[in-house]
């Protein structure tokens, strides 16, 4: 059975998360194929070739795919799902939101963010914000699936696959790109960084975060929030990690001034270790937390940033 | 212009859930049901729009056992003006919903649906771009603002690096992220009002939808526990374990 793997990208690079559903594609056992959708992004498609157990890249270069708008990236699905047994995308807000009109169009089931291949029709998926997990069993027919990118390894690229171009398909006219406000940072993506440091409603204002940032520059690391973080209007909503926000599962995660909401921890339970600053030693975040300092973040975070400094980082 | 507002029966979001030992599903005897909460947003964005003379009409509909005419009741509290109930037993899932909420845009003709983006029961995200899908209109998910203009709709969507715009033609599909608005609580007044409000009750037979599931649930797992780990006094101690034995920095 053969795949189609859409990838997430920005025109020049590829990211990270393509490379991580390639790998859940390869666990269905056939071809796996990747769709590159977008503008001026030949460099992404070269990109895609290389990486591990991707037999074939199709480009579809044309403006009408610059920013993936969810319309006219359904159409251009589907004029190529013909020749596919499984489609998958990451679940990312691009995935997120044209896979389901393609799951839609083709008359099957979305199987929403797998976390594990079971067998090639069966996967693990998380309910109730990953308090619980379901194993489902696909009909036969096509799967369209998107999948949890934290819960895989990235495929290495250490491929070499043909880029073939294909034909854009039609414009259905419905919606178009306005503009967008997308965030400057110098610092990783959360969603791919190794350290996160994130901030909860202990921060007490957005000013604060600027104490998580002198750390997050030291450490290399991505900054994010809780919800309530968020909620109190400290930093935008694309910093939030929770089950409404994005999943992540970094290397290490530093949970300052945040409780642990059940809805934060389903955004990062999975992280590889885990590290909680709070002054309430009742906190739920020390019930999940591998390191746990009970202290006050206003003296703590300041004193990490000199121990840091001391250690050369 | 009318608007119609799907809303979910889902075990409320404070409730810690419970699987069940035979592994069959979640534990939902006697649990605190609510209205999910996406779902609150887009009553509100509809009903704000009523007051602002943009829609004539807010239709609240349902798919979900009898007791879901109560989370109707709740949307009549805040300010919809009817509902249609649609009765199923069992879970169905968003491809049937999104079948028989396409039946009844059909029959009502609505300019604008508005959806949670997500329910924080089963976690799909879909139905809101499934129905999008069947009817061949437009979408804007994740919904941070809406801005109606004349046969179309500006929709700012919250997006992983930030925030997007898209221009969309009526009549589409919107689903709501959380920082669309801040639902209103219903007020005593308004919940007698609402219960005065008709709800029509149908069966997803009335629309020509098969409910039956797709995907076949082999069971419903913990999943792995994460065990709570040591308390460092020190800011230097928490640094030297996270560099000497968890060796992540």
């Amino acid at each position: 059975m053969a795949s189609l793997v859409i990838a997430e990208h920005d025109n020049k690079v590829l990211k990270d998360a393509t490379a991580k559903t390639v790998s859940a594609a390869t666990q269905l056992g056939g071809p796996v194929h990747v769709l590159v959708a977008g503008s001026g992004c030949g460099a992404v498609a070269e990109a895609a070739a290389k990486l591990a157990g991707v037999e074939k890249v199709l480009l579809a270069d044309a403006p009408l795919y610059a920013k993936l708008v969810a319309e006219p990236v359904a159409e251009l699905i589907l004029s190529l799902a013909g020749n596919y047994d499984a489609i998958l995308a990451p679940a990312t807000t691009n995935g997120k939101n044209y896979l389901p009109r393609v799951a839609a169009r083709l008359d099957v089931p979305q199987i929403s963010e797998i976390l594990k291949v079971v067998s090639p029709d069966t996967f693990e998926r998380p309910i109730y914000a990953g308090n619980a997990i379901q194993t489902v069993q696909a009909p036969a027919g096509k799967k369209v699936i998107t999948v949890r990118t934290t819960a895989f390894k990235a495929a290495e690229a250490t491929g070499s696959a043909a880029v073939e171009n294909v034909a854009a398909a039609a414009d259905p006219g419905l919606s178009k790109f306005v503009g967008e406000e997308l965030s400057k940072s110098e610092r990783p993506e959360l969603t791919s960084a190794k350290i996160i440091i994130s901030g909860g409603r202990g921060m007490q204002s957005g000013d604060n975060f600027h104490l998580l940032e002198k750390i997050a520059d030291r450490l290399h690391a991505a900054v994010g929030a809780s919800r309530a973080a968020v909620d109190a209007g400290f930093v935008p909503n694309d910093y939030q990690v929770g089950q409404t926000g994005k999943v992540v599962a970094p290397e290490l995660y530093i949970a300052v001034g945040i409780s642990g909401a059940i809805q934060h921890l389903a955004g990062m339970k999975d992280s590889k270790v885990i590290a909680a600053i709070n002054k309430d030693e009742e906190a739920p975040i020390f019930q999940v937390a591998d390191y746990g300092l009970v202290a006050d973040l206003f003296k703590a975070i300041p004193e990490m940033d000199e121990e840091l400094a001391k250690l050369g980082y | 212009m009318k608007v119609l507002v799907p809303v979910k029966r889902v075990i409320d979001y404070n409730v810690k859930v419970r699987v069940k030992a035979d592994q069959t599903g979640v534990d939902l005897a006697n649990v605190k049901m609510s209205m999910n909460p996406f779902d609150e947003i887009s009553v509100e964005e509809a009903v704000k729009l009523k007051e602002k003379g943009k829609a004539t009409e807010v239709v609240a509909i349902s798919v979900g056992p009898q007791q879901a005419s109560e989370t109707i009741r709740t949307a009549l509290a805040m300010g919809a003006d009817r509902g249609i109930l649609v009765k199923t037993d069992g879970d169905v899932e968003p491809l049937a919903v999104a079948k028989i909420f396409k039946a009844i845009c059909e029959a009502e003709q609505p300019g604008l649906v508005i959806l949670g983006k997500q329910a924080i029961d089963d976690d799909s995200n879909q139905t809101g771009q499934m129905l999008a899908a069947l009817l061949g209109w437009p979408q804007g998910t994740f919904a941070h603002k809406l801005e109606l203009a004349d046969g179309s709709a500006n929709i700012e969507r919250e997006i992983d690096g930030g925030l997007q715009t898209v221009e969309v033609k009526l009549p589409a599909i919107m689903t709501t992220d959380l920082r669309l608005n801040t639902p209103r609580y219903a007020s005593l007044p308004n919940i007698m009002k609402a219960k005065k409000k008709p709800i029509d009750e149908k069966t997803p037979a009335d629309y020509g939808v098969d409910t039956a599931p797709r995907l076949k649930v082999l069971k419903v797992t913990e999943p792995p526990k994460r065990q709570a780990g040591v308390k460092v006094k020190t800011v230097s101690e928490l640094l030297d374990k996270l560099k000497n034995e968890a060796g992540v920095i």
